[in-house]
């Protein structure tokens, strides 16, 4: 298998994933599931209290993971490495989206671009972006250029193949309707291409902003002074092990939420599809 | 005779392959004359490229050689003048019935009033009043083809091309659209082409059947159907032409065997 296709095969995988995310089917399960791993967590950590058998700053109990929580929140320090993160992560995904957009749809419409654009981001695309995050440093400085630069570089390729998929994939015969209709260049975008692939492109943003969660923590480890990053980087040197993972849960529920928030949305806006069947 | 509204002139389509470089001819010199306001179906066993031919019409396919005339004038790109009825229905998604309808009237630049009155007129002329604002997945398979009419109807086409619309419904919904169709065919007048391959469905619809044979797909002649209107399926003279239309299809020089035609199919 070509590397590109492997690739893609990769994409798809998280595609299917998101996709099945606008169903809610066989989701009760999962908080009894969450609430049972985390007493045995907790069982584990009174027992170890009892009778120690590992080291348990290294490893606290989830009632040690709250009061950490507690003191962060009561500081004040969370709730601004909670909005640095975040609104890194959303400008990020808000700068690569529109270039990520407009090029997915000039790709996949103009022969040109096509052969000329694609096999470079195909190139650029299994390249691992903390690879290059060094260097973005290097260029744009520690400031927050270079860490939205780097988010949206990240986010960007997700955006533009979900895309780009998606314009390949509007039904020709809608085309060949529209153009019996006597639809204009520009209706043909407005009232077909646009509204076959708007649920690509959220689809293509919520990936990205899961994207931009994944590897924000890692520009806030090399290069920040705020961030849920740079809270976990700076408690390890403290040997903080509870903060450390407060940062890393915290990560997770805002990804969480975001995901599903933009769920809500897309559920919302694609009244027109089915998704419930 | 008046002139006519559509006319195929001296039409072949050749597919030639690459790697033998064999020309081999999809239609052969097919040349038809439709007068306004005609019923005509064009009926042929799958491979005689009667969809072809009416996608010529349309403007999705150029003819190898040949020409068609729409009024006299050659067509081109597609166009609103030429409305299309796929047999996928081909409804926007994203649009409800009403939208649906209402956007081709919208295309041209027709203030907001007027074309929603105007989809609702044909919204009701094909009995789809009740269901305005559903989307094309909340409805059945025939309601959607009665949108798609609808739509089509909507942007008041000098032609109707049909292309086998009622090859995926059952048997009774299909029935009752060809009702429905000419009912509404005896109001609007418009000239349609009908595709189809069912010899029961050309004689209850259709005044002219040109009946066509495969490979390469060609006219073997054009059957006026006198019958009068309305037509019951079941009826004598109904399946009588059938049979004759059955028996004669396929030029005399040409007595191959061609299991496609689909007499029994209703």
């Amino acid at each position: 298998m070509p590397v590109a296709d492997a690739d893609r095969s990769a994409t798809t995988g998280m595609e299917e994933v998101a996709r099945r995310q606008l169903q809610w089917r066989g989701r009760s399960g999962k908080p009894l599931a969450l609430a049972i791993v985390v007493l045995v967590w907790q069982a584990v950590g009174l027992l170890n209290q009892a009778m120690p058998f590992y080291n348990a700053l290294l490893f606290p109990a989830p009632w040690d993971l709250l009061v950490a929580g507690w003191r962060l929140a009561q500081s004040g320090v969370l709730w601004w490495d909670i909005v640095a993160s975040t609104a890194r992560v959303l400008i990020g995904t808000l700068v690569a989206a529109p270039i990520a957009i407009l090029l997915g749809i000039a790709v996949a419409r103009i022969r040109l671009l096509e052969v000329g654009v694609e096999p470079i981001i195909e190139l650029l695309r299994p390249v691992p972006t903390l690879a290059l995050l060094p260097m973005i440093i290097l260029w744009f400085g520690i400031g927050e250029t270079s860490k939205i630069l780097f988010i949206a570089y990240s986010c960007f390729f997700v955006i533009f193949t979900t895309t780009l998929i998606g314009v390949r994939n509007v039904d020709p015969i809608l085309l060949h309707a529209g153009a019996s209709l006597g639809f204009n260049r520009l209706q043909v975008y407005r009232f077909i291409i646009l509204r076959a692939v708007l649920p690509d492109i959220m689809l293509g943003l919520r990936l990205g902003l899961s994207v931009g969660f994944l590897v924000i923590v890692a520009a806030e480890f090399i290069a920040a002074d705020t961030g849920l990053g740079y809270l976990i980087n700076y408690s390890r040197t403290w040997f903080r092990v509870a903060d450390m993972l407060v940062g890393a849960i915290i990560i997770g529920l805002l990804g969480v939420t975001v995901n599903y928030a933009l769920v809500a949305l897309e559920r919302r806006m694609f009244r027109w599809r089915a998704t419930d069947t | 005779m008046p002139a006519p509204k559509l006319e195929f002139e001296h039409i072949s389509k050749v597919y030639s392959t690459v790697k033998e470089g064999v020309r081999s001819h999809a239609i052969r010199d097919f040349s038809l004359a439709i007068p306004p306001q005609r019923f005509v179906c064009l009926l042929g066993p799958s491979g005689c490229g009667k969809s072809t031919l009416l996608n010529m019409a349309a403007g999705f396919v150029e003819p190898s050689s040949g020409r068609i005339l729409v009024d006299g004038q050659p067509v081109g790109r597609p166009g609103a003048d030429r409305g299309i009825v796929f047999q996928e229905y081909a409804l926007f998604p994203w649009f409800t019935v009403r939208e649906n309808v209402e956007i081709g009237p919208k295309a041209r630049g027709l203030p907001a009033g007027e074309r929603r009155a105007i989809a609702e007129r044909f919204i009701g002329m094909v009995g789809l009043q009740e269901h305005l604002h559903k989307y094309p997945r909340e409805l059945s398979g025939g309601m959607k083809q009665r949108a798609a009419i609808a739509r089509t109807l909507a942007n008041e086409p000098k032609i109707i091309l049909m292309d086998e619309p009622f090859g995926a419904l059952d048997a009774q919904t299909r029935e009752v659209l060809q009702d429905q169709l000419l009912e509404i065919w005896a109001s609007t007048r418009n000239t349609i082409i009908f595709v189809t391959h069912s010899i029961n469905e050309a004689v209850v619809l259709a005044d002219d059947i040109a009946v066509l044979a495969s490979h390469p797909g060609r006219l073997v002649h054009v059957v006026r159907n006198p019958l009068p209107r309305p037509r019951l399926r079941a009826a004598l003279e109904v399946v009588e032409l059938e049979r004759q239309i059955y028996e004669q299809r396929y030029p005399v020089s040409d007595p191959q065997t061609g299991p496609e035609m689909a007499h029994a199919s209703r």
